[in-house]
């Protein structure tokens, strides 16, 4: 008996601030798929910083072979290594963790973990040897050398694995009934963003072996095919960041502010709208593409499409809604927004997440959704609107909710204080400013027609000499201040992220009860994370004014930006 | 309406499937409504609006795209611009435009207010036709033949810039249309 109540005490560690089991291996392979997404971040900032110079054409650092390839490195460093890598860490997180419960087969995550890694270093090796100078997307007939697709192939291979692992903590959890009651929404809303990963990575699947194969010239490749298929990846992949973002957004509110789920049924069924519809939604990168009809064009955009969006509209509201009525029910009752101006806008977990569901929603949002339809698309479609739109979902949303959770997880898990504490407070604020008026500038200077992807718009030796409008000149170095600020943000996170993981110094119940620095609130004094009694009545009695107030805002923004964008494409030549 | 609220790290208990709060309702019928209207825009404006990327879509041949093209020009042509040929082809007829590593050829001399079929296709990879300045974009692909109904309503002098990656030059890709009365 005592025997196994010492393998017990091995294997987990009671959380002093939570009150939760954590098993000792979870909370390992936590810290290494952090460790790495922070290091392959690293990698995509220190490109990003070479990107932005160049196309800063007053700069124009790089030569147009290293800006292609930092180009390859940066979108693969991002979009799927860091955010993957992290994502990683979520379910671990949001599986054992959360479900008080024992990481089944440990061994399982090593060997995931190391397939991760291999392919990640490959892949890194062949873009940096100059032997996969294709871009993140890599449409055939441009080819990489084969190193190149098989790095992609174990990284996808192994990140399959985690999610296996993540429904086995789930069987776990319910057999061993270590939570009563359904599984927390945090979990749910992981659970939902493992399903998408799981179509994704199939996608990624059906055309990353044939495009190997093809690549040492064992089969053909047809160009259409290839981006039909793999969209299914390189969007539904987005997806999954949706679905993880808006789960880090619900735990966030409740760690830092006690925010509430206002309605299970409501949060829940919205997760279950973007596994049902979001896959169809990689149609909108086809628009206009030769292969495929409009019929088919429409369907995939609208439909399916639509009820993502109003999954996102359901979260935009829930979201915030849960913070106001967290904040009500902890007595900020005055008036329509005393809950969001005495919120703790010091603490980076609370600011960061506000601020990405702000970047996410406004701007993201609006954008994403208006470029996205068939025939605006023609105005859209490879300019410098695209990066502008998906910067502000992927980095401003995805990434800056990573950051933010980031400042939770290095207290409750690594059990370290917050390095820089002072700089940790004012990240988001770089950061989320900077990412966002380098997006917009972006997406500005595509509706001057500005193209994506390309090295120098002077066209200085080309055929035919070519003059954009004199704005351009200006947005440029907006641009490049923006994303200077955001590459400074995102500094100024890892310094803090680094130096706390291998230097920093223990978090202990004595300093928690002293609230020194490099703790954020939610951990020095947790928030109530139930509410019981006339409290709740009354609140329910007021509801979330602010809230309403807030959507209806970006409901107007959101109606003018997509009738402007038709009115433009109506004076355009007849296409048809 | 629930007498207990709990965040999302908490495992509801019960039946927690209960009634929506009235303002959560109304959002969603909102946005319900909104995104129909997203939903009935596009078959909107196939029927009503001038600017659609639907076109003739076919397969073909690079091979065979590119012998097509070098017919237009000898059809055509009206004389060269720093080495490309300048085709200037009657009003509704068929115009072909082929994208390579790393220009467009020909270049195209259009009458404004007179319809056009423009093939556009690809010699070797993914290229992106952008209209500049008036901001017209779409994806060209080797073997696919993507012939869209082209109105020019105004006079100018536009360059074709090449919007998808295709190569160490793609920033060389510049071809030009010019339209005339
Ligand atoms: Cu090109």
């Amino acid at each position: 008996m005592s025997d196994t109540l010492q393998s017990f005490a091995a294997r987990f560690r009671k959380c002093p601030i939570t009150g939760l089991s954590v098993d000792r291996s979870a909370e390992l392979l936590i810290k290494v798929n952090a460790v790495v997404a922070v290091v392959t971040f690293l990698i995509g900032v220190l490109a990003a910083l070479g990107l932005v110079l160049t196309r800063w054409q007053a700069i124009h650092l790089l030569d147009a072979s290293m800006y292609y390839r930092f180009l390859t490195a940066h979108g693969l460093n991002m979009l799927i290594f860091f955010i993957i890598f992290f994502e990683m860490a979520v379910l671990y997180f949001a599986g054992p963790v959360v479900l008080n419960s024992r990481l089944p087969a440990p061994k399982m995550g090593w060997l995931a973990f190391l397939l991760m890694l291999a392919g990640a270093v490959l892949v890194n090796w062949m873009v940096f040897a100059g032997k996969a100078d294709v871009l993140f997307t890599s449409y055939p007939p441009l080819k990489a050398d084969p190193n190149y697709y098989l790095g992609i192939i174990l990284f996808a291979v192994g990140a399959l694995i985690v999610c296996g692992l993540f429904y086995a903590s789930l069987a776990v959890a319910k057999k061993e009934k270590t939570y009563e009651g359904s599984m927390p929404l945090v979990t749910f809303g992981a659970l939902t963003a493992t399903i998408i990963a799981i179509i994704s990575l199939l996608h990624g699947a059906i055309i990353y072996i044939p495009t190997w194969l093809w690549s040492m010239n064992l089969m053909p490749m047809d160009a259409q095919i290839y981006r039909l298929i793999w969209w299914g990846l390189g969007h539904s992949s987005q997806q999954i960041n949706v679905a993880a973002m808006v789960s880090v957004w619900y735990l966030l509110a409740g760690l830092t502010v006690g925010g509430v789920v206002l309605n299970e049924k409501v949060s829940r069924t919205a997760f279950v709208l973007y596994v049902l519809f979001i896959s169809m939604a990689s149609a909108h990168h086809l628009l206009v593409d030769p292969g495929m009809g409009p019929a088919w064009k429409v369907w995939n955009t609208s439909y399916a499409m639509y009820l993502a969006v109003l999954a996102s509209m359901i979260h935009g509201f829930t979201v915030p809604a849960g913070i106001e009525m967290g904040q009500r029910l902890r007595g900020f009752t005055h008036g329509t927004f005393e809950w969001l101006r005495k919120a703790p806008w010091g603490d980076p977990g609370f600011s960061g997440m506000v601020l990405s569901v702000i970047i996410f929603g406004f701007w993201g949002g609006i954008t994403g959704v208006t470029i996205g339809t068939e025939q605006i698309n023609l105005m859209a479609h490879n300019t410098m609107r695209i990066p502008g739109h998906f910067h502000v979902t992927v980095v401003g949303g995805t990434a800056l909710a990573f950051m933010a959770v980031t400042y939770y997880v290095l207290p409750l898990i690594f059990q370290r204080r917050v390095a820089f504490w002072g700089m940790a407070k004012l990240q988001p604020y770089v950061f989320g400013i900077g990412i966002t008026v380098m997006s917009m500038a972006m997406s500005f200077m595509g509706s001057f027609g500005v193209p994506r992807r390309h090295w120098d718009i002077s066209g200085a030796q080309a055929p035919f000499h070519v003059e954009f409008h004199p704005a351009v000149d200006l947005l440029q170095a907006v641009f490049g201040i923006g994303g200077l600020a955001a590459a400074v943000g995102a500094l100024m996170f890892i310094a803090s992220a680094v130096v706390s993981v291998f230097f920093g110094k223990r978090v202990t119940e004595e300093c928690i009860a002293k609230g020194l620095p490099g703790i954020p609130q939610g951990v020095l004094k947790l928030p109530s994370q139930t509410y019981k009694g006339s409290m709740v009545e009354r609140t329910h009695k007021t509801g979330t004014p602010g809230t309403v107030v807030l959507v209806f805002i970006f409901l107007a923004c959101f109606v003018l930006y997509y009738f402007v964008n038709w009115k433009l494409l109506s004076v355009l030549w007849k296409i048809g | 309406m629930a007498s207990e609220l709990h965040s999302a790290i908490v495992s509801p208990k019960g039946v927690w499937w209960s009634p929506v709060g009235t303002q959560e309702k109304r959002w969603i019928t909102i946005a319900f409504i909104w995104c129909l209207i997203l939903f009935a825009m596009m078959p909107f404006w196939h029927m009503k609006g001038g600017q659609n990327p639907t076109g003739i879509r076919s397969k073909v041949d690079p091979i065979e795209f590119v012998k097509r093209t070098d017919r237009f020009i000898q059809d055509y042509k009206v004389g060269e611009e720093n080495g490309f040929p300048v085709v200037a082809p009657p009003p509704g007829s068929d115009i072909y435009l082929l994208a390579r590593m790393w220009n467009w050829s020909p270049v195209l001399k259009l009458k404004k207010n007179a319809e056009y079929t423009l093939h556009l296709s690809s010699a070797d990879v993914n290229h992106g036709f952008g209209l500049f300045p008036i901001n017209v974009n779409v994806q060209v692909l080797p073997g696919y033949d993507y012939a869209l109904r082209v109105t020019p309503n105004e006079t100018g002098d536009l360059r074709v810039v090449c919007n998808e990656f295709c190569g160490i030059n793609h920033h060389l890709m510049i071809g030009k249309i010019v339209v005339e009365d």
